[in-house]
């Protein structure tokens, strides 16, 4: 679906860096982007979305070329089917959630019939004539994604799309967008900085650092956490307890017992899948 | 008491307000979207110019445009001779005057205003299939009303109390040339005091009106849109 390589002077903190990053994604992956600021992670979804042009490389989408040095062709984000969605959003202030999907819809057959499914897909029927400024973070996001997909694109690039919205809407957010990757087909990237969010929703994960790719592969998966029951070994100083877990793993915690005695720890297990 | 000609002057001056506002927002449109948008490295140089009306003396402007339209330059000689245009003492003459001398009052608050609608706006426009054009039309331009309305306003109401500029390349012709700024002068010299005021008195409370209309529509548009 998706070939690239991509290059582009980088200004970090570390000095001047190049990003430079290949990788194909199959039809239908989620693939998400993690690293630390200034890594080269938002650069990366600009030049695949054409807003920024890259020093050099090549991106080939569904058999088209978008961006090719060697050939000098380069297509303006126009001519490339796909929907982004910004950090900030970037909802039209000066329309409603309706007229924002509309203006975006706008020369697509069949327009009438695509916003309605997405207001009804995203619940935002009976939010469609309000301006994006009374609505929350949450709500504005699920805006923000159905107008990126008003174009009925392939492709779906997000930019740190859930960092900013507290826990229960984050969640909500993560499975809303786990459906409409499924329902809509796409092919999607994503930057998310929450190895909870990457476990659920990512088959790959690409994690940057100073515009290369440090690794590629499987997300770690979601720290479990379990109760166990432990043996107190000794009291130590200061309200420490060492402890000796099933399984004969020793660990310190701080906590009032008598040696001996049993106590329920809750361990939290992380694991690479 | 109303002096004789105080409707023609006040019509002459009020059609020079318009027209310079009109023609400037035409102008002034693509020249802001170029200065905001652009990264051409003479850009520095193109704001400098569109300043510069800001800080010369208004008869330094209408000096070189009087002796640019004269049969003294290259450029007058050419539109005298060669197209049968005579610009000094005449309305389009004074129009063009306006037009350089209230480009900076148009150019700057639209530029500001370019650069106050969010980057990622314009973008999302793009990643949605939309041209320039289009999202000129319907992203950025009523996304900056107040600064819009800003550069129409000061454009007009500068246009307004112009004086020197006028004064250099139109002189004082009644009907043609005569704006109410220069015929308070006139009425001064003349020691017509109450002929003076009642121009004076009209373009102040003009002025007033105007201002507050701007007030007025900025704040209901920030209403609006929060």
């Amino acid at each position: 679906m998706l070939d690239f390589h991509l290059l582009q002077a980088l200004h970090t903190a570390a000095g001047p860096r190049t990003l430079d990053v290949r990788l194909t994604l199959a039809p239908g992956e989620l693939l998400a982007i993690s690293g630390p600021s200034g890594a080269g992670k938002t650069t990366l979804l600009r030049l695949l979305a054409g807003l920024d042009r890259p020093d050099g490389g090549f991106i080939q989408a569904a058999g088209q070329t978008w961006y090719s040095q060697e050939h000098r062709q380069f297509l303006p984000p126009q001519q490339r089917s796909l929907g982004f969605v910004f950090q900030d959003y970037a909802l039209f202030p000066n329309m409603t959630v309706r007229e924002n999907l509309v203006f975006a819809a706008a020369g697509q057959a069949g327009a009438s019939q695509i916003i309605r499914d997405l207001l009804d897909s995203l619940e935002l029927t009976e939010l469609a004539e309000r301006r994006p400024a009374v609505l929350s973070g949450g709500q504005q996001q699920r805006v923000a994604l159905a107008r990126a997909l008003a174009r009925r694109p392939r492709l779906l690039l997000l930019d740190e799309p859930l960092s900013a919205l507290d826990l229960p809407a984050r969640q909500r957010l993560q499975q809303v967008l786990a459906e409409v990757h499924r329902q809509y087909d796409l092919t999607t990237i994503l930057i998310s900085h929450d190895p909870a969010e990457i476990a659920r929703l990512a088959d790959r994960v690409l994690e940057l650092e100073l515009g290369q790719a440090r690794r590629v592969g499987p997300p770690v998966a979601l720290a479990t956490s379990a109760r166990v029951v432990g043996r107190v070994l000794a009291v130590l100083p200061g309200g420490r307890l060492r402890v000796q877990l099933p399984g004969g793993a020793e660990v310190e915690v701080s906590g009032l017992a008598r040696t001996g005695e049993e106590i329920a720890l809750t361990v939290e297990v992380a694991q690479t899948l | 008491m109303l002096p004789p000609d105080y409707w023609q002057t006040l019509c002459l001056t009020l059609a020079l307000a318009a027209c310079t506002t009109a023609l400037l927002l035409g102008l002034g449109l693509p020249l802001a979207y170029a200065l905001a948008y652009g990264r051409s490295r003479f850009k520095p140089l193109a704001e400098a110019v569109v300043s510069l009306p800001l800080v010369l003396p208004p008869t330094v402007i209408g000096f070189y445009l009087l002796v640019a339209f004269s049969d003294s330059s290259a450029l007058g000689r050419f539109l005298i001779n060669k197209l049968g245009v005579s610009l000094n003492f005449t309305f389009p003459g004074i129009l063009l005057g306006s037009l350089v001398y209230s480009l900076p009052f148009m150019v700057q608050p639209l530029q500001a205003g370019f650069g106050q609608v969010p980057r990622s706006l314009r973008e999302a426009a793009y990643t949605l299939g939309k041209s320039r054009g289009t999202t000129l039309w319907r992203v950025l331009l009523p996304n900056m009303r107040p600064a819009l309305l800003n550069g129409l306003v000061l454009t007009f109401a500068h246009t307004l109390g112009e004086f020197g500029v006028v004064l250099m390349i139109g002189g004082s012709l009644p009907g043609t040339t005569r704006v109410a700024s220069i015929a308070i002068y006139d009425e001064v010299q003349s020691l017509h005091y109450a002929q003076a005021n009642a121009y004076a008195l009209t373009l102040l409370g003009v002025a007033f009106v105007i201002l507050v209309a701007l007030y007025w529509f900025t704040k209901r548009d920030a209403a609006r849109l929060s």
